[in-house]
């Protein structure tokens, strides 16, 4: 099953939880961009190794990353 | 839970409970029936972010709110949500004496140890040695006394019918309180008495760490002083 996950990249405060979460470890803050509030969001770097296991939103303090999955 | 964007510090434990408070509800089909009774903490504005009817009760007088909101309406859902400091400090007779009378009432308790909100002060649960803006040579216990095992001490009364303690830290720990906090909530519904959910919980602008650094600082400090589990359940067959 493979997934993809969209973060809402304003709401994100770059806490780095689903980072240390993500078992597939394909999870990065983005080193350049940042959003309005000055926080640099969560980005995927290898988005085709995403499982779709929900554990970056399960621990994602602000409920900003929605998962879906590839059936 | 709705879309309005968090005003809690990146990491917090408090975001994570919140969301799963709102899918216990939202599981439950009570979002037209439960009552939250917010604090005076950092939790303060959690009637911003769940989309359930909430009152806001003075600093640790959460519980006596409940109480008499629970008596009044007793086929609702009623929880308090409090910080150490509003729960195990100013609060600590209204706690104690709910829990005796076996309220039918949920206490979810976010424990960090300090006093978020207003600067990272020293709490009743800070540990041993621990330095806080109060304290900042460490908790001594000549000076400060001991760390109050405030689920420790609910446990004990008549009261209660569910006591639990349990993290955020982890996906694993998120699942097993998810389901504590459920339990706790069909307890306060089917009148089983009093349930406190204790969460361990992280401050990590308040212990002036990375959520990450203190992801693992509560692994190595909090666990072992206020050890993880089910410490009593009067419900289990
Ligand atoms: C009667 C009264 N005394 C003191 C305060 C100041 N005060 C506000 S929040 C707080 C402590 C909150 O700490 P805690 O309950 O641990 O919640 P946290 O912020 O850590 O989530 C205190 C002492 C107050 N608002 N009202």
């Amino acid at each position: 099953m493979k997934g993809k996950i969209i973060v809402n990249e304003e709401r994100c405060k770059g806490c780095d939880l689903c980072v240390a979460a993500c078992p597939m470890h394909i999870l990065e803050l983005s080193p350049l961009n940042v959003n309005s509030k000055g926080y640099h969001f969560v980005v995927q770097k290898a988005p085709e190794s995403c499982t779709g296991c929900t554990a970056c939103a399960i621990c994602c303090p602000d409920a900003c990353i929605t998962v879906y999955r590839e059936r | 839970m709705n879309d309005t964007p968090m005003h809690y510090c990146p990491g917090c434990s408090h975001g994570v409970v919140h969301k799963l408070i709102a899918e216990v509800i939202e599981e439950m089909g009570m979002t037209d029936r439960t009552i939250g009774i917010s604090p005076v903490g950092c939790a303060v504005f959690a009637y911003n972010y769940l989309d359930i009817d909430w009152v806001e009760a003075a600093h640790g007088r959460a519980p006596a709110c409940a109480s008499a909101l629970k008596r009044l309406w007793p086929d609702r859902l009623v929880f308090t949500y409090q910080g150490d400091g509003d729960l195990a400090c100013i609060g600590t007779g209204e706690t104690i004496h709910a829990l005796n009378r076996g309220e039918h009432i949920t206490i979810i308790f976010i424990n960090n140890a300090i006093y978020g909100m207003t600067g990272g002060q020293m709490a009743p649960t800070t540990l041993m040695g621990m330095k806080t803006s109060t304290c900042p040579y460490g908790r001594q216990s000549d000076l400060h006394g001991f760390p109050l095992k405030i689920t420790e001490l609910a446990a004990q009364l008549e009261g209660t019918a569910y006591v639990t303690r349990q993290t955020v830290h982890t996906v694993a720990a998120i699942r097993k309180a998810k389901k504590a906090i459920r339990k706790a909530f069909e307890n306060s519904i089917h009148g089983q008495g009093s349930s406190l959910v204790e969460v361990v919980s992280t401050c990590s602008a308040g212990w002036k760490m990375t959520p990450r650094q203190a992801n693992k600082w509560l692994e190595e400090n909090m666990v072992p002083y206020y050890p993880l589990g089910d410490l009593k359940d009067t419900t289990q067959s």
